[in-house]
């Protein structure tokens, strides 16, 4: 009988500290899943950035380091020129790699730095609870915008996957999330598609999750689950680039 | 025999980072020390290295954070508004424990300023890196060859006590020309292996963090911080002449003390008796030095303070003296570069009996 399920080996084994109904538990199991499938876990190093996800650490079970607030592209920069046999991602969200560390990200991209960059895009600061980000959608309620976004106040929202995609350095670009099972399977395609991306030397992987916040949407688990479709309406889910397959054609 | 070649200073520090066996360097250039990653850019990658500009000072010092966390010996350059924009990454690397090294060239500040030589940014290098209660390692050459040869020594310091170290220079320096002998330095090596991330292969996975939401675990990290600033005052350097009981002696670090130490020689010649002190390890500070200079003269000595900027090393020489002996600020703003006679005409009016002086 084939096997239906098993632990992850780069998983650790502990409780997530998440909120229920959160998507960083399911991507960080994916993460790791990829991660045992690819064999790379002894030589990958993380980056863990200011946030809820600053706390990698406590359960993927590979070398980690901490970069301030937007800089793990440039801090991944760093390790991969001075190392680059070792595996790199980084694991942001949509506050750390588009607003403050835009900059950063969009320049890490622009070189092809050959490393994957993880977004979670959860339309708002999380951890801080709950303010308007760059990706918070037009008419949403945040703690800052108390109205509703008013696009002629706080202007659109910053759709990042359709930057990268047009850049020469940018090897994988897509956007993708995990609210349905069919979802899940298809997400963890594209993300070992990034990482394969990075070990073929190709460039740089970027990769966007659509994930939910129930606390700070001031949802159920279910409700916010579901409202992750109505972010798809702004940011389709997508492969934008992938040219490992492009390459195999 | 070592090499000679004649270079300006920020050459020399290029070239003491190629000797210290720099593998790194992440920067952007600003003015005046954009001979450093010039050079860098054409010899590391010669020797196996990395150069790369970034886009800007907080990506370079962010690159820099990332090459050290992976082992790399690695550095950063960059002048006084430069340095600005790296402080929150100098503040995570001191909390980290990732060695690295940091060259400033200063210029005249706050704001723009200009281009012209200052030693404005004393406090922020010795004092405040970054938020919090960080230090850096902070080394001050005069000259040339004193330049190379710290720059040199400040990866193995960085890497002895896994802290960053400062070259604190300014644009005299930086831009002057002199002769420079390449002697070999012997620069050690501390093993890596321990704390560096290299993948969790044949080990348990490591994580470099400085996030401790325990509050018992975050005041220890400061105290194991403390303890170790502590022990770098083992690396306390300076340059004393005539300081065994002149009734005036003349302060200065970098550029300045330069300066100084001629218009002191110069008085000496005339037979005026005064002495020169200059720190070169700005932090720690040589303050058990001053002190016992104070109290080699019980009469009185006046420390005269003699600085490129409104007066900031002046504070740390009161420190020292705790009130012992007098001290004296002479300071000089961004382009109001005293000569060595204006250096004289102050010391020989400091040598007059006191009580017509304004500190």
């Amino acid at each position: 009988m084939p096997e239906a399920f098993r632990f992850p080996k780069s998983l650790k084994k502990t409780l997530f500290h998440y909120c229920p109904g959160c998507h960083h538990s399911i991507i960080h199991r994916l993460l790791c899943e990829v991660i045992d499938e690819l064999g790379i876990r002894e030589k990958t190093v993380g980056i863990a950035s200011i946030g809820c996800s600053c706390f990698l650490y406590f359960y993927i079970d590979v070398d980690i380091v901490e970069a301030p607030h937007g800089r793990s592209c440039s801090a991944g920069t760093g390790i991969k020129r001075a190392r680059p046999d070792l595996v790199v991602f980084t694991y942001q969200g949509d506050g750390d790699f588009a607003a403050i560390g835009l900059g950063d990200s969009l320049h890490a991209a622009s070189r092809g730095e050959n490393i994957t960059a993880i977004m979670i895009n959860n339309t708002v600061y999380g951890m801080t609870g709950g303010q308007v980000s760059p990706t918070t959608l037009p008419h949403q309620k945040t703690t800052t915008t108390p109205y509703g976004r008013d696009p002629k106040r706080e202007g659109y929202p910053l759709k990042v996957a359709e930057i990268l995609a047009g850049f020469e350095g940018v090897a994988f670009c897509a956007r993708t999330a995990v609210n349905t099972p069919k979802r899940v399977i298809q997400a963890k395609k594209l993300l070992k598609r990034a990482f394969e991306t990075q070990l073929e030397g190709l460039g740089f992987s970027y990769i966007e999750f659509l994930s939910a916040c129930p606390v700070n949407w001031k949802m159920d688990p279910l409700s916010a689950t579901r409202y992750v479709d109505k972010l798809a309406e702004t940011f389709p889910i997508k492969v934008f680039k992938d040219r490992l397959s492009e390459g195999k054609t | 025999m070592a090499k000679k070649v004649l270079v300006k200073g920020v050459e020399a520090i290029a070239l003491g980072a190629l000797e210290g066996g720099c593998e790194c360097y992440f920067g952007y250039p600003i003015t005046p020390q954009n001979e450093i990653p010039e050079i860098m850019a054409v010899e590391l990658p010669k020797r196996g290295g990395v150069f790369l500009q970034a886009e800007s000072e907080t990506s370079a010092i962010n690159m820099v954070l990332g090459a050290s966390a992976v082992g790399a010996r690695v550095m950063t350059s960059s002048s006084s508004p430069g340095i600005s924009l790296m402080s929150e990454g100098f503040s995570y690397l001191i909390a980290l424990e990732l060695p690295c090294v940091v060259v400033n060239v200063m210029r005249g500040g706050p704001g723009l300023g200009g281009i012209e030589a200052s030693q404005g940014d004393y406090f922020q290098a010795v004092k405040a890196p970054g938020h919090g209660d960080g230090r850096f390692l902070v080394l001050a050459p005069y000259s040339c060859s004193e330049a190379y040869e710290l720059t040199a020594r400040a990866f193995e310091l960085a890497d002895k006590y896994r802290n960053p170290v400062m070259i604190l220079s300014d644009a005299i320096l930086g831009q002057m020309k002199e002769p420079l002998a390449l002697k070999p330095l012997n620069i050690k090596n501390y093993p890596k292996e321990d704390w560096a991330l290299t993948g969790a292969k044949g080990r348990p996975s490591r994580v470099i963090k400085s996030l401790f939401l325990d509050s018992r675990e975050l005041a220890e990290r400061n105290l194991k911080l403390k303890r170790k600033y502590k022990e770098m005052e083992r690396e306390i350097r300076y340059e004393a002449l005539y300081t065994g009981g002149e009734k005036v002696i003349a302060v200065a670090f970098g550029s300045m003390a330069r300066i100084c130490k001629e218009a002191v020689l110069n008085l000496r010649k005339k037979g005026y008796e005064v002495g020169f002190f200059r720190p070169i390890t700005l932090f720690p500070f040589p303050k058990k030095v001053l002190s016992k200079m104070a109290d080699l003269n019980s009469e009185g000595v006046k420390f005269v303070v003699f600085e490129l900027n409104c007066g900031q090393m002046i504070e740390d020489v009161m420190l020292s003296l705790c009130g012992k002996a007098e001290a004296l600020s002479r300071f000089y703003p961004p382009s109001v570069l005293p000569f060595p006679e204006d250096i004289e005409k102050e010391l020989k009016k400091c040598l007059k009996p006191s009580g017509s002086q304004k500190a």
